[in-house]
């Protein structure tokens, strides 16, 4: 009898499948799990052929996956996974803090990135991550919203009275947003916070989201109703859509004016030059008086490398990076658009970039 | 042997991206370059040529460049103006290079 008892709490026991290629870090992943309280059996492989391998032969509830690995690599592991196995959770452990990886990760329906650095200093949310995914067929519910506004799921993660925080991305843009008892309590993005940074939130079109457990003891911004708030940014964006009288198009100019010169100091760069294609409105700038001048030298650049890019086959062109005598310069080329971003010197390389992208991002947003 | 070319003729080669260093006068002719002798010389000195222009539209723009940056996704370019001339740099980028953060963009 004691035996079958053992065998059934054996049975309730989930399985994780750990897939990295660095026998050091599946070491450190086994001790820095081990205190889950669901006390899932670990176990642990070194290539996506022999984690595949596995999951045929055993069923696992979760995935905990690398991304940077030889031969098969964890996002073509990841996209077999999906189609030979729907129900495994998936969560990404990765070192590329690259916004592109996380986009990637989520288009293929994994459920869960996160960087191997936030892990070492974050483990015990990155556990409650875990244990959250492990149980979750046990609460029932359903997978798969891609189709869903951020709206609809605020709407629904408030109507079923959970208690939750939304991380969400837009390319290099993050917010957080805190749900306690059904109840948006606070909001996080962009150096706004509150009502405002809902706003700013419910305006972005597009993206991916992640729920991580909640925060009960985070401070309260927000104390209007749910529904309201929808509400006043629906109208917000529908009034910023719809204007046609002059004096209030002025009014528009002049706030998102305003509201871009905040995001150039907030960031530290010195200029922004938009540069639409030929013939397809004006360049536009702040920070410099030299806006022709620098429009002329974006387009060209952006015109000579894109035509060298394709005589090399190298590829889509994703930026160049210039460093002066008196200031650093990014350009970013698009299709529509290209975007010229000036920075003081001396200011680190990596940061810039990374500025320069959420400069970008939020210039038309 | 000879049979199967003839009925399928023959598939165009995949290009393979160049990897080395190269460096330029400042009439665009090659002068050193250690990238492998099978990419073709026409499209080394095409890169040097580009980048030359660049540094020259921006002097002419009376923005000096010292370090020009190109990133593709699977390639980068790296020059240093040398007096007129160039100096540049080329590395292919694997699938999963994460973005450099590091010294240089």
């Amino acid at each position: 009898m004691a035996a079958a008892i053992d065998a059934t709490e054996m049975e309730t026991h989930h399985k994780i499948l750990i897939l990295d290629d660095d026998a050091d870090w599946l070491d450190l992943c086994r001790e820095l799990l081990a205190p889950l309280a669901s006390k899932p059996e670990i176990r642990t492989v070194s290539s996506g052929a022999r984690a595949l391998a596995l999951l045929e032969s055993e069923p696992f509830r979760l995935l905990v996956c690398d991304l940077k690995m030889p031969r098969m690599d964890g996002l073509q592991v990841l996209a077999i996974v999906r189609r030979r196995f729907p129900q495994l959770r998936t969560v990404v452990l990765s070192g590329l803090e690259d916004e592109e990886f996380r986009s990637r990760a989520y288009a293929l329906g994994v459920d869960l990135f996160w960087l191997k650095a936030d892990m070492q200093q974050n483990t015990q949310m990155f556990l409650d991550c875990l244990e959250s995914l492990l149980g979750r067929e046990v609460d029932g519910g359903f997978r798969g919203i891609q189709s869903k506004s951020l709206m609809d799921i605020i709407q629904m993660e408030c109507l079923s009275r959970s208690s939750t925080v939304l991380r969400i991305s837009r390319g290099p843009l993050t917010a957080k947003m805190w749900i306690q008892d059904g109840e948006v309590i606070d909001a996080e993005t962009e150096g706004t916070r509150g009502e405002a940074a809902v706003r700013r939130i419910l305006a972005w079109k597009s993206g991916t989201f992640e729920s991580l457990p909640a925060e009960p003891n985070r401070e309260r911004t927000i104390a209007k109703a749910i529904n309201t708030l929808l509400l006043e940014s629906a109208q917000t964006i529908d009034e910023s859509a719809n204007v046609s009288e002059p004096e209030s198009m002025e009014q528009d100019v002049h706030r998102k004016t305003v509201w871009k010169l905040g995001l150039l100091m907030r960031e530290g760069a010195e200029f922004v030059v938009s540069v639409p294609l030929d013939g397809q409105g004006v360049p536009e700038a702040l920070g410099t008086q030299s806006t022709a001048q620098l429009a002329d030298w974006t387009r060209q650049v952006a015109e000579v490398t894109k035509r060298l890019g394709e005589r090399i086959e190298a590829g889509p062109l994703s930026h160049v990076a210039a460093t002066g005598l008196d200031r650093q310069l990014l350009i970013f080329p698009s299709e529509r658009k290209s975007f010229l971003v000036g920075w003081p010197p001396g200011d680190a390389a990596g940061e810039i970039l990374e500025k320069s992208k959420r400069l970008v991002a939020s210039w038309d947003s | 042997m000879g049979f199967l070319k003839k009925l399928f003729g023959s598939r165009a080669a995949i290009q393979q991206l160049p990897t080395g260093s190269i460096t330029m006068d400042r009439d665009g002719q090659i002068v050193t370059s250690t990238v492998s002798s099978a990419y073709p010389r026409a499209l080394l000195q095409a890169i040097g040529r580009d980048v030359l222009r660049l540094f020259r539209e921006a002097r002419s723009t009376e923005m000096p460049l010292t370090e020009l940056d190109i990133h593709f996704a699977s390639l980068r370019i790296t020059a240093r103006e040398l007096r007129g001339g160039t100096l540049i740099f080329i590395f292919p980028q694997t699938t999963l290079a994460p973005t450099p953060t590091g010294a240089s963009l």
